[in-house]
């Protein structure tokens, strides 16, 4: 299993469009992915569920992957949290 | 004469007359004991209209609004994939029909957005009560036409009032029969705000139920920016905001001629117009001003924005979306420009009393080579999609440009052998903002293609005064005789080395001091993007 954790600093948080996207890039990977907001735990692959988490700025969320191609998937997620959020 | 008041979220103004769209009523009956079987059949074909409903809309609002606004339709495709909401659904499907399932469905959902703490997320419940209306227009056999916007009448143009707008609506609407929105709800946040400020179309939200009670035809005047509607206005209203709208109109018109005509004085001197840029959007902006170049791209954002040192390939991806966005217009990277005042923490740098002079932009690269070399890879890695040129800030001696030149030539080696493409003419540049840099400005055009002023840390460092006091008053003279003489300085040395001189710096975009410039003998002025146009008015007057 892989995990990073990331301090959202995106004025709007994870809103619509780059929940979005992050969703549909997780979708192009066989692992499991999951994002922990405090006790708050929901799927990567699931856009309402992702959205109703309502990950704001300043919130530090942890990411975990796990599966056949969790460092691919790793690498990418953590570049997507990087890049847009 | 009546008004509304509502908040202003697409700014502009126009005048026409109202009309007032309602919303279908759709009858949805809960019918139990149906077919779940059948329900979900039809439930399933309904659902792939809406998706290629979607997919059609999307690509029209590619084309009226652009890529980032039509991805709320990308959005709500994938709402019609999510998994807990086909759950949900086909719950229902499982004792009701279809229509009351879906209707079901699309209050759970809504609900839950409604009840979030961040007012974006509760806008989003516009977003799922969309795609629920859709999929009832289809289940119900309208074949997903919803408000009917079709109606509109054909006597000309109108301002559209609605209880609210939903995003599909809003970019299916001819936009050259609406003036402006109105909704009696609504938000900034929502997409429909969003789409209008894209399209450039005047909107005002939440003015309340009253709206709906307006009749059709009722002439109006609204101001999209401070969010009033009058009805039936008077003679007064009537002129004041004639007088706006003409002055508004002429100005904008004025500048919209200038799009596409070269930058050049009456006698016949050209100078390049480029624009100063802080982000990869602005890219778009300084494109639809028909800025000739980007003058100073600031790289610190991506810095900034970032937790930890940004690497090379999230680098490379901005640069070159920047680069390809500008189509073939040159494109001038200001190095990392850093230091004690604006720091990401990651860099650790400790606090210093006077910071606008300490460790700071090419010090600290050329103390911590990696970071500059990154930084470097990518940049260069992006100039084979378009001109690329690099400027190096603060430079204040001759070898601190020479081992900046020497990392590009390193970098440069690297990329060739490992087969990376990048292009072998990457002008690089000086941003000239040190006095001292002006001394030896002769020196330093040997080294290098271009110079470009930075006159706001030039201004500060020549009169000693920090240009951030607002108490400096008289004292505080942009257009002080020892700066101007700093600007003619260098640039009659970088003529004389061959090489070009802009300013990137604000007085670039100081209309008063244009034909000085100009006589300056500058071939570039860099300024925001809004400003670039009616620079190019000023320099066509000279």
């Amino acid at each position: 299993m892989r995990k990073f954790v990331y301090m959202i600093t995106d004025e709007q948080g994870i809103h619509a469009r780059p929940a979005g996207q992050l969703v549909k890039l997780v979708q192009t990977f066989e692992s499991g992915v999951t994002l922990e907001k405090g006790a708050k735990k929901v799927s990567l692959k699931k856009l309402f569920a992702l959205m109703g988490a309502g990950v704001k700025k300043g919130d530090e969320v942890a990411v975990s992957i796990e599966g056949g191609d969790e460092e691919q998937a790793a690498a990418a997620i953590e570049r997507f949290f990087r890049e847009n959020l | 004469m009546k008004w509304l008041q509502g908040t202003g979220t697409s700014g502009g103004i126009a005048e026409g007359p109202v009309y007032v769209v309602r919303k279908k009523q759709y009858d949805i009956r809960c019918l139990p004991f149906t077919d779940p079987e059948e329900e979900g059949k039809r439930f399933e074909a309904a659902r792939q209209l809406a998706m290629e409903r979607l997919s059609g809309l999307y690509e029209t609002a590619v084309s009226r609004a652009g890529e980032e606004s039509a991805q709320v339709f990308e959005i709500h495709r994938m709402m019609l994939e999510d998994e807990e909401y086909l759950d949900c659904v086909r719950e229902g499907l499982g004792q009701w029909n279809a229509e009351w399932a879906v209707d079901r469905a699309g209050k759970q959902f809504a609900e839950m957005f409604r009840q979030m703490e961040d007012d974006y997320m509760r806008a989003r419940a516009a977003d799922v009560e969309d795609i629920t209306r859709q999929l009832l227009s289809f289940l119900v056999g309208r074949e997903g036409e919803d408000t009917d916007v079709s109606e509109l009448s054909s006597d000309g143009p109108v301002i559209l009032a609605a209880e609210d707008l939903t995003p599909s609506e809003t970019v299916r609407l001819d936009k050259s029969r609406i003036l402006a929105f109105l909704t009696a709800k609504g938000s900034a946040n929502s997409h429909t705000a969003i789409l209008a400020r894209s399209m450039g179309i005047p909107a005002v939200a939440a003015l309340g139920p009253e709206l709906l009670a307006v009749e059709s035809g009722t002439p109006a005047v609204i101001d999209g920016g401070t969010g009033i509607v009058y009805l039936s206005p008077d003679e007064e209203t009537q002129a004041l905001f004639h007088g706006k709208i003409e002055k508004n109109r002429l100005y904008k018109e004025r500048l919209e001629q200038l799009k596409g005509l070269p930058s050049v004085t009456r006698d016949g001197r050209k100078v390049a117009i480029f624009a100063n840029i802080g982000g990869e959007d602005e890219a778009k902006l300084a494109m639809e001003q028909d800025a000739e170049g980007i003058g100073l791209f600031r790289t610190e954002f991506i810095y900034l924005d970032s937790s930890d040192y940004p690497d090379e390939e999230t680098q490379f991806r901005i640069y070159k979306r920047v680069v390809e966005c500008m189509q073939g217009r040159q494109v001038i990277f200001r190095t990392l420009d850093i230091g004690a005042d604006k720091q990401a923490d990651y860099f650790q740098l400790s606090a210093e009393e006077n910071p606008a002079m300490g460790i700071r932009a090419i010090r600290i690269c050329l103390t911590r080579p990696e970071l500059f070399r990154t930084q470097l890879r990518a940049l260069y890695r992006a100039s084979a999609f378009g001109p690329v040129g690099i400027m190096f800030p603060m430079i204040a001696s001759e070898w601190e440009l020479e081992e900046a030149v020497g990392y590009c030539e390193t970098v440069q080696k690297e990329l060739k052998e490992e087969g990376i493409p990048f292009s072998g003419d990457v002008e690089l540049g000086v941003m000239i903002e040190t006095p001292a840099a002006v001394m030896i400005s002769q020196s330093l055009a040997k080294h290098v293609s271009f110079f470009s002023i930075g006159t706001n840390d030039l201004t500060q460092y020549t009169l000693a005064m920090d240009r951030q006091n607002p108490e400096f008053g008289r004292f505080f003279d942009p257009h002080h005789p020892a700066v101007l003489e700093m600007i003619r300085m260098t640039a009659e040395n970088a003529h004389r080395e061959g090489i070009w001189c802009g300013i990137c710096g604000e007085l670039a975009g100081d209309t008063a001091l244009t034909e000085l410039l100009l006589e300056y003998g500058m071939d570039e002025l860099s300024v925001s993007p809004s400003k670039v146009l009616e620079l190019r008015e000023k320099v066509r007057k000279i």
